[in-house]
């Protein structure tokens, strides 16, 4: 690129950006109050909408002079709805578990009189002497947000706040570079690919560029199937631009002038914010034809996939996109040689164009500052599960499985004890507690015999049990099996039988070895990611916890109590309490009955063991016990009806 | 009754017809076609199969195929209040079996299926991307976080309640 274009692009940017800075300095203006709240699908979830509404009428009723401002997610799921309010003489201070009364309360005690309300506070979001920062909890201070960095403080819905945070210049930088200058950067950088794989980005990149082929395309996956990983969602809700710059920056480079937004339709918000920031950006120009005055053109679509969790494997999602079931096909050629429609074509996870601005901005060298040397970066999980400060979480990579989990994390809660932790969703594997010192990052998740996947991790406590767990993630790939394969087809659905079969107490001698061969013949035998990694819950869990295994078989016992038809609960006669019926009216098949001296029994027959007793049962009697096997219960007679 | 069926889908098929008209005859929109339609409609009926296959010049066997591999698309017409218990692997761990099951218990269907009444249909989803909130249902599009099966009952209840009030006011604008 020339001086002249080069000034002439600066000069088109830069009068964007003075339009983005007073459109931002007018919604926020710093004599003004803002409301800040969290509505992405969790806040939502929790009751954000309410909150919302009771926020506007207090503040109506009220004649206070403050803005109501919608932003996406911060990633702290367990404190939702969280609310920060900025108000002139005060540091931003957050609000968790926000109520529509909380609403109110803090619009009349906090806005007009003053009075920040100590008791609900979560913290200020900046260092001062009134109120302690959140910078002093863990769960803030370890985490390193490039990718998130924007997420949860910007109106996802105006690319002009974007923009006013430094938005869209890394796509200005970009475009003043030659491509292969911005392919070797992030090739420098070592970024790797966040979809699971791990795959180099910039040699993905330097592949499909020195293909000699006029159509190419970039495709943004975020076809997040697997069950317990929202990250890729709550990106696209949160802040759709960093994701769309990291795109055009992808096609600037590659020589594309096509994009596809793949997006899971049961996202219908991450679809809906989506549509509008690509709407926005071609509006003012940063999409569409001649981008910023230069003569790159790019259009980006968005295609809905439709449920089909092999579709987030890259073959398997173009077939989508050409309207064809979605399986898998041979490789090579590899996509980025032949893809859609038979061009080259990228496709990089959410994730990973959500790194490439910032790579970009701030320069490899610093990017490799972050993270470990093979694993550069930082890596996002959604922790969920038996876990207190569930959520979404971005640490640089190296950070131990056990300071994520316990020291940013919280732990786990009602002081259980920690049994496992599952990684990479149903293609992933359980770690149990001996590999909490395991750093996170690609290479060393693989050898513990886990993988980083798309970053879904759950915690388990000590109620859960090992088998069912294999068999829960058995029957996701079962039925999400394309068919193509026979090993893969018929081979997870024998898996499934077996670990039925040693789940309901019917298992027998041989089923463990039966297992793991059928595990590896599973894993030679098929095409595709999903039957090459079906097996690994079924085999880490037999790794790890053989003996649960043994216990179901042998002595047709579940040692976590969680499988339901080997366990019974039945009430502790010496502890009920004549005349309390709590547990009456919380049986919702009526199995609980009265004995002749006013206390209370449970009918094996009608009890589906939901443990709604167990939990409403008043904590000073505390009469329900679960027992496995079953055979344990003391029989208690109903008596016959008068 | 069997008339106003009918009738009712005559019209489904008349709008699939004009909606047709929007989308290019190539097969890269296939699945676009059948989101659209069932947004609109619901489900996709067997003759709205057909039309779809006329139009793209494909055979129907095709795309019943492709409908059919995805986990999105619907043959049945679902209930007035649509019921998704999530199985995802939080909601799992924490119990969204059971929920799943009281549901299946409380309307006397199984999931993926219709109560008579067409009133309640229930799916089972494999996550919503809520696990911080698991167990989940989502019913109408609201989502419930920490389900319980006294919550379900609850739900139910308040949906029944709301019917039996819309009728009543119904009969007292009638005898108005």
């Amino acid at each position: 690129m020339n001086q002249n274009s080069k000034k002439k692009l600066t000069k088109v940017f830069a009068s964007i950006k003075t339009v983005a800075d007073k459109r931002f300095k007018e919604i926020k203006r710093d004599d003004d109050q803002n409301i800040l709240i969290g509505m992405a699908t969790c806040g939502l979830a929790s009751g954000a909408i309410e909150v919302k509404a009771a926020f506007e009428e207090a503040i109506a009723e009220r004649k206070i002079n403050a803005h109501i401002m919608p932003v996406g997610c911060l990633g702290h799921c367990y404190a939702e709805p969280l609310v920060l309010i900025e108000k002139p003489g005060f540091p931003p201070i957050l609000y968790h578990n926000v109520t529509p009364g909380k609403a109110r309360l803090l619009v009349k005690a906090f806005l007009e009189e003053g009075d920040p309300v100590f008791e609900h506070i979560l913290g200020s979001m900046e260092e001062n002497d009134i109120i302690p920062s959140v910078m002093e909890f863990q769960r803030f201070n370890q985490e390193k947000r490039i990718v998130m960095a924007n997420s949860g403080l910007i109106d996802p819905e105006d690319i002009y706040h974007y923009i006013a945070k430094g938005g869209y210049s890394a796509l200005v930088k970009a475009l003043t570079l030659k491509p292969e200058k911005i392919i070797n950067e992030i090739q420098e950088s070592g970024l790797r690919g966040r979809g699971g794989a791990g795959f180099l980005t910039g040699k993905k990149w330097q592949l499909t560029r020195d293909v000699n082929e006029k159509d190419k395309f970039v495709i943004c996956n975020a076809d997040e199937g697997d069950p317990g990983a929202y990250m890729d969602r709550t990106l696209l809700e949160s802040n759709p631009h960093q994701i769309i710059e990291g795109m055009a920056i992808n096609a600037y480079a590659i020589g594309a002038e096509k994009a596809i937004t793949y997006i899971r339709a049961e996202y219908p918000l991450a679809v809906k914010v989506t549509k509008k920031a690509i709407e926005q950006a071609k509006e003012i120009g940063l999409l569409g034809k001649g981008i910023l005055g230069t003569d790159f053109n790019l259009d980006i679509v968005i295609f809905q996939g439709s449920g089909a969790f092999v579709c987030g494997e890259e073959t398997a999602l173009i077939q989508s996109i050409q309207g064809e079931r979605g399986m898998p096909q041979p490789r090579p050629p590899y996509p980025s040689q032949r893809g859609l429609f038979g061009k080259p074509t990228i496709i990089n996870n959410v994730k990973t164009f959500g790194s490439i601005p910032p790579i970009l901005k701030k320069g490899a060298q610093w990017f490799r500052g972050v993270g470990t040397e093979k694993s550069p970066g930082t890596a996002i999980f959604s922790v969920v599960g038996n876990i207190v400060h569930a959520g979404l979480v971005e640490i640089p990579m190296g950070i131990s499985l056990r300071s994520l989990i316990f020291d940013i994390c919280g732990g786990i809660p009602e002081q259980k004890k920690f049994k496992a932790v599952q990684i990479g969703g149903p293609s992933g594997g359980c770690l149990p507690e001996h590999f909490l010192d395991t750093p996170i990052d690609f290479d060393s998740l693989t050898l513990a015999g886990a993988m980083m996947g798309s970053g879904g991790m759950v915690v388990m406590d000590e109620d859960t049990c090992m088998v069912d767990v294999a068999r829960y993630f058995l029957d996701f790939t079962q039925k999400e099996s394309c068919g193509k394969c026979t090993f893969c087809r018929i081979g997870t659905k024998h898996l499934l039988d077996i670990l039925e079969r040693i789940i309901t107490g019917k298992g027998k001698e041989g089923d463990i070895e039966l297992l793991e061969r059928l595990s590896i013949d599973i894993k030679e035998g098929s095409l595709c990611g999903l039957g090459k990694t079906a097996p690994n819950p079924i085999l880490t869990t037999i790794r790890y916890f053989r003996d649960e295994y043994e216990a179901h078989i042998r002595e047709k016992r579940c040692p976590a109590m969680m499988c339901r038809a080997l366990t019974a609960y039945y009430i502790d006669l010496d502890r009920c309490a004549r005349g309390c019926d709590a547990c009456v009216g919380s049986c919702p098949t009526e199995a609980i009955f009265t004995t002749k001296d006013r206390k209370k029994g449970i009918d094996q027959t009608l009890c589906v063991k939901c443990g709604e007793c167990m939990t409403s049962c008043p904590v000073e009697y505390d009469a329900v016990i679960k027992v496995s096997p079953p055979e344990l219960a003391p029989k208690i007679e109903r008596p016959e009806e008068e | 009754m069997n008339d106003t069926a009918e009738d009712e889908e005559d019209a489904m098929l008349k709008d699939i017809t004009s909606m047709l008209t929007y989308f290019e005859k190539h097969r890269g929109n296939l699945i676009p076609i059948l989101q659209s339609i069932q947004e609109k409609h619901r489900y996709l009926s067997p003759l709205a199969l057909q039309m779809v296959a006329r139009h793209l010049k494909v055979s129907s066997c095709d795309v019943y195929g492709v409908a059919t591999f995805y986990n999105q698309f619907r043959f049945h017409p679902p209930g007035e209040h649509q019921i998704k218990a999530c199985l995802g692997t939080a909601c799992h761990v924490r119990g969204g079996d059971i929920i799943l099951e009281n549901f299946e218990r409380k309307l006397d269907i199984k999931a993926g299926e219709t109560t008579p009444d067409r009133e309640f249909s229930i799916d089972r989803v494999a996550c919503v991307g809520c696990c911080a909130l698991a167990p989940v249902a989502i019913v109408d599009d609201t989502v419930y976080g920490h389900m319980a099966p006294s919550k379900v009952e609850g739900l139910i209840l308040g949906f029944e309640i709301e019917k039996e009030r819309e009728k009543r006011k119904k009969q007292s604008n009638e005898s108005k």
